[in-house]
């Protein structure tokens, strides 16, 4: 039987969530038996093929971010939001407050410590978005996965009962904001 | 004529002039409420405690408590619409949990947990809202409330002060302060008033403190809402639990 392959990506998002999927610690040994890794950056794939199941942690703070999110929608049949920031934009929303000159602003010409103000103009780097917004605004999500970060407890849950072929359920205590 | 009333079948005594809440609070049944405290006067305004009253939705915590009335609570139903409630009370403010040193102490968290819920579902607001930090001991994070108006009766009520009210109109309400410049540190909030604690969201938190108690072991951590808010009256008041 040819294996589950499982994409993943970080948006606007610190790659905490990444961090908390590998606190499965031994259980993704057994879980690398089912599975396999298309486009993520622990195989550093940089675009997705066809996949069963797409984890994407992060918001959407810049055009890329919304690329890769619909690249991923577009390739994945079960599309599962990680994490505060994927699910209502999390601490890249706090910048909602402000303009996105006054980040820029702040960021690379008046903040502390700032060497050689200069806001960065490559024509290479993605725009921001006037906000940040959180996936299900822009791509049908099929699961929510909360928390900041989920636990490797809740990771293994939603994958185990997706494996079994079951409807993904997250007992109460696993279900946290924070 | 008995004063008895049923709630999702369970007959369960009233006091004439109880509200359905107060008799359900007493009786040690849990009806979600996030504007209502014990001890101030209902409010009404969260809508968490909508139950069917013979068949009629009404708010338990202003309803008076009749003879005879019966009551649907714990449906399926209706625990679908207070999730809904919920969740349009998140995407409202800027409720980022991570963010908040009340996370894990919070009501409305609390409910969400309650009602499993997972996301906002609605596209959030992302309000301008002002902080007022100008208190040498208590800041005010409009971003995180709720206009449950529980501060505005704990200072008019209880603490004899008449610090906040709401102002403004639809979604431009917001909790406005009692003093000359509109700014708490020159209104007459002091540390141990009971609208300075009251807040069952992160949106009135006194200074210098948030995290003695680190995140996992915090209340809702430890226990669920409907724990929390029952003991409140029927057993004992938990530990960190927002007064």
């Amino acid at each position: 039987m040819s294996k589950i392959r499982i994409a993943t990506t970080s948006l606007a998002g610190c790659f905490g969530c990444h961090m908390s999927f590998l606190d499965m610690d031994e259980r993704l040994v057994d879980l690398l038996e089912h599975v396999e890794f298309d486009r993520s950056p622990l195989t550093d794939i940089k675009h997705c093929q066809p996949c069963d199941i797409g984890l994407v942690e992060g918001g959407l703070c810049n055009a890329e971010n919304v690329h890769v999110l619909r690249e991923f929608r577009q390739q994945c049949k079960i599309l599962i939001a990680v994490g505060a920031c994927a699910i209502n934009g999390g601490v890249p929303a706090m910048r909602n407050h402000y303009t996105v000159q006054e980040c820029l602003e702040e960021a690379y010409l008046n903040g502390v410590g700032v060497d050689n103000p200069m806001i960065p103009s490559d024509p290479e780097l993605p725009l921001l978005l006037s906000k940040v917004h959180p996936l299900h605004e822009v791509v049908r999500v099929d699961y929510y996965l909360p928390g900041c970060p989920p636990p490797g407890d809740a990771f293994f849950s939603i994958l185990s009962d997706l494996l079994a072929g079951k409807e993904p359920s997250l007992p109460k205590a696993m279900l946290h904001y924070d | 004529m008995s004063h008895t009333l049923f709630i999702d079948g369970l007959e369960i005594p009233f006091a004439p002039g109880q509200t359905i809440m107060d008799a359900a609070l007493a009786a040690g049944i849990y009806i979600p409420h996030l504007c209502h405290k014990p001890g101030l006067t209902p409010h009404g305004s969260c809508k968490l405690c909508t139950v069917d009253v013979d068949g009629r939705s009404a708010a338990a915590c202003t309803l008076p408590a009749t003879a005879g009335m019966k009551v649907d609570n714990h449906t399926p139903a209706l625990q679908e619409v207070r999730k809904t409630l919920v969740q349009m009370l998140f995407v409202e403010g800027n409720h980022l949990c991570p963010t908040c040193s009340k996370t894990g102490d919070c009501t409305l968290q609390a409910l969400g947990y309650h009602f499993g819920m997972l996301d906002g579902h609605f596209p959030p607001f992302y309000p301008l809202r002002e902080i007022d930090a100008s208190h040498p001991d208590i800041v005010l994070d409009r971003d995180r409330c709720v206009l449950c108006e529980l501060c505005v009766r704990a200072s008019r009520e209880q603490d004899g002060k008449n610090v906040f009210a709401i102002g403004g109109r639809g979604a431009a309400s917001h909790l406005i302060v009692n003093s000359p410049s509109g700014k708490l540190g020159d209104s007459d909030l002091t540390l141990d008033d009971a609208a300075a604690h009251i807040c069952p969201v992160g949106a009135i938190l006194p200074k210098n403190h948030g995290h003695e108690i680190p995140i996992g072991r915090r209340t809702f951590d430890l226990h669920s809402v409907t724990e929390a808010d029952v003991a409140h009256v029927g057993l004992q008041k938990t530990e960190h639990h927002d007064e």
